[in-house]
């Protein structure tokens, strides 16, 4: 950057300017929410909301004591289905991705086209047969309803194979003439050098586990219980809009992982797509 | 596995050569590598191509435990996407072409019956809508963190944590920020109309005018999707070769027209990359729309995907028939969209 010249000092002025003002456009949702969640009534019903209110713990309190939405058992579900997604689909994903890349076998490539195939069906053409298939399971109050059709993406698949594929040759082959087998090359050579691209898909589906929300709609709808912490979300709006405080407050505790990943992982997030998508 | 062993080495002179060639060429020219990666071979890889016979592709016979391992791994995701994506697919046909009772569960066969249901003018509309949804959730979707992400990339103070804050939508979800949004909305506390009406505008209703309904959500995801496009852009403009721009600049080129005619080529992988991520996150918006408005006033705000869900799974509605066709409906829009998109707007994008 050191030889680009640096903006004169009249464009810095109107760089800055104008990332001030955006910012307070685009960023006054989020300040909202974190603050407004220790805010009462009084101070967000005014037009505008007094952010420098009077700081209180009510609406947090009134949040997860109030038994209508349930919040801990909510936030328990949205825990495993994002732990869970995470986990099954980084699993399947290089265990596919390596047997496309590393494993010959005569359908290997129409198995390639398959996967990036299904990558282009749109979610919600395939939710109806979903949604009956999985009530037809008998497992609707079971928390593995929520996660059953999202243990294996074709983009988690591509993504990988897109990783595997930048591996070198030559050192596959010198590991194959060492006597080093696939198990051992998978785990103790191959997944350490493609590190960058596994944390993305770590995070990746992760957050898509988290944020889910038209899948656990359906699914809770069946059987509060299964409420995540999205369709919580959902289910306190119906009840508490009289008292923003209390909606804000389940909100924050909702965005509290996401935010932190963003926060701190967006670098590995962006790397590890970019590796593989933008270049 | 004997002949197998035998053919690797005695080759193993004559791939020495060409090895070195293929590993640097792959990324770019890789044949059956899809979509952004792959397209137009650069001039240095070109010579690669004279290449006889690149190891990687070279063919050599699967022994048998070789095939019982690669089916063996390649098993737990194919089990996945055929159960939950392939084999539903074929079902939605299929129910696309049956009535079904008071509870749901498919009747007699009804032909196509549920797709002459969407050459009504009520189906026409929520098509319009959806395009309408799409078009401005792209285009401002794309614009907008550009006119952020182009400041954010200059060398000066602070920039990135510019960039830190302007991503933070991305951790909002579908449910979070509708009901933020309502919220902000809200024309009890609206730091929106109090703006307004500062400057002498009187706010519509933001959800309940049917002019303004559809465009409100459209903005609320845009507001969504532009904390992951400045980041996908970000990292674009973050790899300019300052040598070309250093160039330019001694040519005279400089603002805007330098944006446009030096820098926006060299980024536009990351342009195109964002347009196609953001036309399947608009396509397929169906929280914003449920929690805000829920299709209406009047059906005003209806899409495509809030279609499917309201024929399906709303109010005990359970016509899984004519939410089946909807739904292949979307599947060949997004087809259709990608092909376009692939087609037409990649052959001008530049990978190097």
């Amino acid at each position: 950057m050191s030889r680009v010249t640096q903006p004169s000092k009249v464009s810095a002025t109107i760089i800055y300017v104008w990332l001030v003002i955006a910012a307070i456009v685009l960023l006054f949702p989020v300040l909202l929410t974190v603050v407004g969640g220790f805010l009462p009534s009084s101070d967000l019903l005014q037009q505008p909301p007094n952010l420098l209110g009077h700081f209180t713990l009510s609406s947090y309190l009134s949040a997860l004591q109030q038994t209508t939405v349930p919040l801990g058992p909510a936030f328990a579900n949205s825990l495993f289905v994002g732990i869970t997604m995470m986990v099954a689909q980084v699993v399947t994903s290089c265990l596919a991705a390596y047997s496309l890349v590393f494993l010959r076998n005569p359908i290997g490539k129409l198995l390639f086209w398959v996967f990036m195939a299904t990558i282009m069906v749109p979610y919600e053409a395939i939710v109806v047969p979903n949604a009956l298939f999985v009530r037809s399971l008998g497992i609707g109050d079971n928390r593995l309803s929520l996660v059953l059709p999202f243990l294996a993406v074709g983009f988690g698949v591509f993504l990988m194979r897109q990783a595997f594929k930048q591996f070198p040759n030559e050192l596959r082959q010198a590991a194959e003439i060492d006597g080093c087998g696939h198990l051992r090359f998978l785990f103790t050579i191959l997944l350490p050098a493609v590190r960058p691209s596994l944390t993305a898909l770590a995070v990746w589906s992760f957050l898509q586990g988290w944020n889910m929300y038209f899948w656990p709609l359906i699914i809770a709808s069946g059987d509060n219980s299964l409420n995540t912490l999205q369709t919580a979300v959902f289910a306190l709006k119906s009840n508490e809009f009289g008292d923003p405080g209390i909606l804000l407050a389940g909100i924050t505790i909702t965005l509290v992982p996401t935010l932190l990943l963003v926060i701190f992982g967006q670098r590995w997030l962006i790397r590890g797509f970019t590796a593989g998508a933008v270049k | 596995m004997n002949s197998a062993d035998h053919d690797r080495t005695s080759r193993s002179g004559s791939r020495h050569a060409t090895d070195s060639a293929d590993s640097s060429a792959s990324p770019v020219t890789d044949p059956d590598s899809p979509v952004p990666v792959s397209v137009t071979a650069s001039p240095t890889a070109a010579p690669a191509r004279s290449v006889p016979v690149p190891a990687r592709r070279r063919r050599r016979r699967w022994s048998p435990r070789e095939l019982a391992l690669a089916l063996l791994f390649v098993l737990p995701a194919l089990a996945g996407v055929g159960t939950f994506v392939i084999f539903p697919l074929f079902q939605a046909v299929f129910l696309s072409t049956r009535g079904s009772d008071i509870l749901g569960n498919p009747t007699r066969f009804v032909g196509l019956q549920h797709f002459e249901q969407l050459l009504t003018p009520q189906f026409g509309h929520i098509l319009l809508q959806t395009a309408e949804f799409t078009l401005i959730v792209v285009v401002a979707g794309v614009v907008l963190p550009m006119l952020l992400a182009a400041p954010i990339s200059q060398p000066l103070r602070g920039m990135r944590v510019f960039r830190t804050l302007f991503s933070l939508p991305f951790a909002y979800s579908a449910s979070t920020a509708s009901v933020v949004w309502l919220l902000m909305l809200n024309p009890a506390m609206s730091p929106i109309n109090w703006a307004l009406r500062l400057v002498g505008i009187a706010a519509p209703g933001w959800t309940t005018d049917s002019n303004w309904a559809i465009v409100t959500v459209a903005g609320v995801t845009v507001w969504m999707v532009s904390g992951f496009n400045i980041l996908v852009l970000g990292a674009g403009l973050a790899g300019v070769d300052e040598d070309v721009l250093e160039a330019s600049t001694i040519d005279g080129a400089s603002g805007l027209r330098q944006f446009v005619s030096v820098i926006l080529p060299m980024i536009s992988p990351s342009v195109f990359f964002a347009i196609v991520t953001t036309t399947l996150t608009a396509l397929q918006s169906l929280g914003q729309v449920q929690v805000m408005t829920d299709g209406g006033p009047n059906g005003s705000s209806a899409t495509l995907v809030y279609s499917v869900f309201d024929n399906a799974f709303h109010n005990n509605n359970s016509n899984y028939g004519l939410a089946s066709a909807q739904g292949l409906v979307l599947l060949v829009v997004g087809v259709l969209l990608a092909v376009v998109q692939f087609g037409v707007i990649e052959r001008r994008v530049h990978y190097r």
